[in-house]
């Protein structure tokens, strides 16, 4: 499951991931046809795809840090979707106090949500009572019930919203984008862009990408696995803080908005194998259009029925991801 | 995991050894249904001592019993980890107010239908989740996903009400047979508690069957129970449909207690959430540890809502905050699952069969 996360330069591999980028964009390209002879009308499906493009994007940058956790240190991260409501509030609270730019609040939020990710990591999931499977998904269960009733307790259930200053609409080729959603996606890519570049490129990287492959390995080479751990825990939590700066204008902001977030992000993650950073950025815009497509299809029923079924499809059929290679 | 019956047949013959003349001791299963018959009929005075509040909070410690211990079959006995088991508490609840509200029909014929309904979309979801050999965290979402799907189809589709949801239709009086009695009749504790005690009596009874054993094999070593011919499809099929259907009663019976079921309240992640952390404060894999952790789970929001009500001093800044219950129960569940992994009966029968061994 972790080999995706070192995509070692071999032609036959790359072949393969292009044959299955290939047959992935034959599939939208004829989902999207199917949805043109639906609904008759082609400004609604190409609404639909652009909508579900830039919402997906965000989509990716949850699931990235989610991915990146679950890649290193095989932890299924329950709590990540709270972790972001975390990040949110914070954000909210900064705007409120001190008038800042919501982008600015990035600043704060993703260097609180990287301590916050490394405690976590320390306090609750190394050593030996973290170990098994069932025993961190209860601990990121518990976790993720904990901050969301906290979030609960302390601030009300009631949506809280920032605006973004200077908020405007674009058009693109007759779509009406709101720039909010438009900056939130372009962050998402660059974010995107950046990490994929941090762990290609830098020491820290190739530390990470080397646990990955082989703990013990990379434990004889010298490198401090449980730092680099807690170090990829708290990354993947920064990210994140970043994804809540970036969605803040977007959303209105209460303490459950995790759960939500927290299911896409997971079919995200699955979708793009687990671990693989890039195809968690594909795989957000992939369940962006299926979300954007079901309402198209499915008349009256919840767009998030669509992103449920291909989420069991994934499961039973390439549990490695679309990109993934069979282990 | 902790059972008794673990000790062993050699433990069991020293034991007899000593203390020879007296009576040999009961087989590990008659022991625990003797512990079981004492409990119930301990219990059968407490809804005519406890003022009538508290009478509804034993319910509801009854209903979150029935749902652990189904849960407790399929991921404690079994191993395999179940994030849904909202979808089996709601196929209960929802088939049985179909039912009902829609032709007529007594609530108990609708909780046997309920049951059979749950096994049924159990055993379809197991065979796929094996057929496609998903394993931990891949099942736990598998699992998670299909209680999902399930709560939005429910919301959106119109022969169920959609997001409305059933209101059971009142009727005058007091009638067994279409399970409704007038607010705050111990009946209703009478008839949960008879229902637990069945459930809990089932997995005991499956704990030490022939196929109980096979399934606890199959979760200690799949591979090891499969090469000496365990039929390993055929029995996680099997438990995952018994969790399902003793699930599915606590769903039935919780829509006739409170008259009203929705999507939300039926599918919803909570109601997974619920069944998994009473199981797991309890102890995984034991008996009485779904018994223990309904106790505690059910009761802790009553105590919370009444320190809410009128909170001391220090706590005064909480007063009317709703949250309270689920932060204590997720922060007892992460102590437990960090420093007694199996649980609080489990660490302590184990604690207690080390001194008597000693």
């Amino acid at each position: 499951m972790t080999a995706t996360i070192d995509s070692e330069p071999r032609a036959s591999v790359n072949l393969a991931v292009l044959k299955r980028a290939g047959m992935v964009g034959v599939l939208v390209a004829a989902a999207v046809v199917f949805a043109l002879l639906k609904s008759g009308s082609g400004i609604v499906v190409w609404q639909s795809v652009v909508t579900g493009l830039l919402t997906g994007g965000l989509y990716g940058l949850i699931a990235m840090g989610l991915t990146l956790i679950f890649g290193v240190l095989d932890i299924v991260n329950f709590a990540h979707g709270a972790m972001l409501a975390v990040a949110m509030f914070i954000s909210f609270g900064v705007v409120q106090a001190t008038g800042l730019h919501p982008y600015l609040t990035m600043l704060v939020t993703v260097p609180a949500l990287f301590l916050v990710g490394a405690a976590v990591h320390r306090g609750l999931l190394s050593g030996s009572g973290g170990a098994t499977l069932e025993n961190q998904l209860l601990i990121t269960l518990g976790l993720s019930l904990l901050l969301e009733n906290g979030l609960l307790m302390f601030f009300g259930a009631e949506p809280k919203n920032v605006t973004l200053p200077g908020e405007t609409q674009f058009g693109v080729f007759g779509a009406v984008v709101s720039g909010s959603r438009l900056y939130a996606f372009l962050g998402a890519i660059a974010l995107g862009l950046l990490l994929y570049w941090m762990l290609q490129h830098t020491r820290l990287g190739t530390a990470v990408r080397a646990v990955a492959s082989n703990g013990p390995g990379a434990e004889l080479v010298g490198i401090n696995v449980r730092r680099i751990h807690t170090l990829t825990f708290a990354i993947g939590a920064a990210c994140a803080g970043a994804a809540a700066a970036l969605a803040v204008p977007l959303l209105s902001v209460t303490p459950t908005l995790g759960e939500q977030f927290n299911i896409t992000a997971f079919v995200v993650v699955v979708l793009g194998g687990m671990g693989n950073v890039v195809g968690a950025l594909v795989g957000g815009l992939l369940i962006g259009l299926v979300e954007q497509l079901t309402t198209i299809y499915l008349d009256g029923q919840s767009s998030l029925l669509g992103v449920f079924v291909v989420f069991v499809l994934v499961l039973f059929l390439r549990p490695q991801g679309l990109f993934g290679r069979r282990t | 995991m902790t059972d008794t019956a673990t000790t062993g047949a050699a433990g069991a013959t020293r034991a007899t050894a000593a203390q020879a003349g007296t009576a040999p001791p009961l087989r590990p299963q008659n022991r625990q249904l003797l512990i079981l018959a004492v409990l119930v009929l301990l219990a059968i005075p407490l809804p005519l001592i406890l003022p009538p509040a508290q009478g509804a909070v034993a319910v509801r410690i009854l209903i979150f019993l029935i749902m652990a211990v189904g849960w407790n079959i399929m991921s404690g006995f079994g191993g395999l980890f179940s994030f849904g088991h909202a979808a089996y508490f709601g196929l209960g609840a929802y088939t049985s107010a179909y039912l009902l509200v829609e032709h007529g029909v007594s609530p108990w014929v609708g909780m046997a239908a309920g049951m059979a309904v749950a096994a049924a979309v159990a055993m379809v979801i197991g065979y796929f989740s094996f057929r496609y050999n998903l394993k931990g965290a891949y099942f736990a979402l598998a699992t998670f996903a299909f209680a999902e799907m399930l709560r939005l189809v429910t919301t959106s589709t119109d022969a169920v009400n959609g997001a409305v949801g059933y209101q059971v239709p009142l009727i005058q009086g007091s009638s067994v047979w279409q399970l409704q009695f007038p607010a705050g009749s111990p009946a209703y504790f009478w008839i949960a508690l008879v229902l637990a005690g069945l459930a809990v009596a089932v997995s005991i009874l499956f704990r030490h069957s022939h196929a109980g054993r096979y399934v606890v094999a199959i979760r200690d070593d799949e591979l090891a129970a499969a090469s000496v011919g365990a039929p390993v499809m055929r029995h996680k099929l099997l438990t995952v449909a018994l969790s399902a259907a003793i699930t599915a009663i606590a769903g039935a019976f919780y829509t006739q207690y409170y008259l009203f079921i929705d999507p939300q309240l039926a599918f919803g992640s909570s109601v997974s959430i619920e069944a998994i952390v009473t199981a797991v404060i309890g102890g995984i894999g034991t008996i009485w540890g779904p018994v223990v952790g309904a106790v505690i789970v059910g009761s802790l929001s009553d105590v919370t809502a009444t320190l809410l009500a009128t909170p001391p001093e220090f706590l005064g800044f909480l007063q009317g905050r709703s949250g309270l219950d689920v932060i204590l129960y997720a922060v007892m569940l992460i102590l437990i699952v960090r420093l007694m992994p199996k649980g609080i009966f489990g660490t302590l029968a184990g604690k207690i069969s080390e001194r008597r061994r000693r």
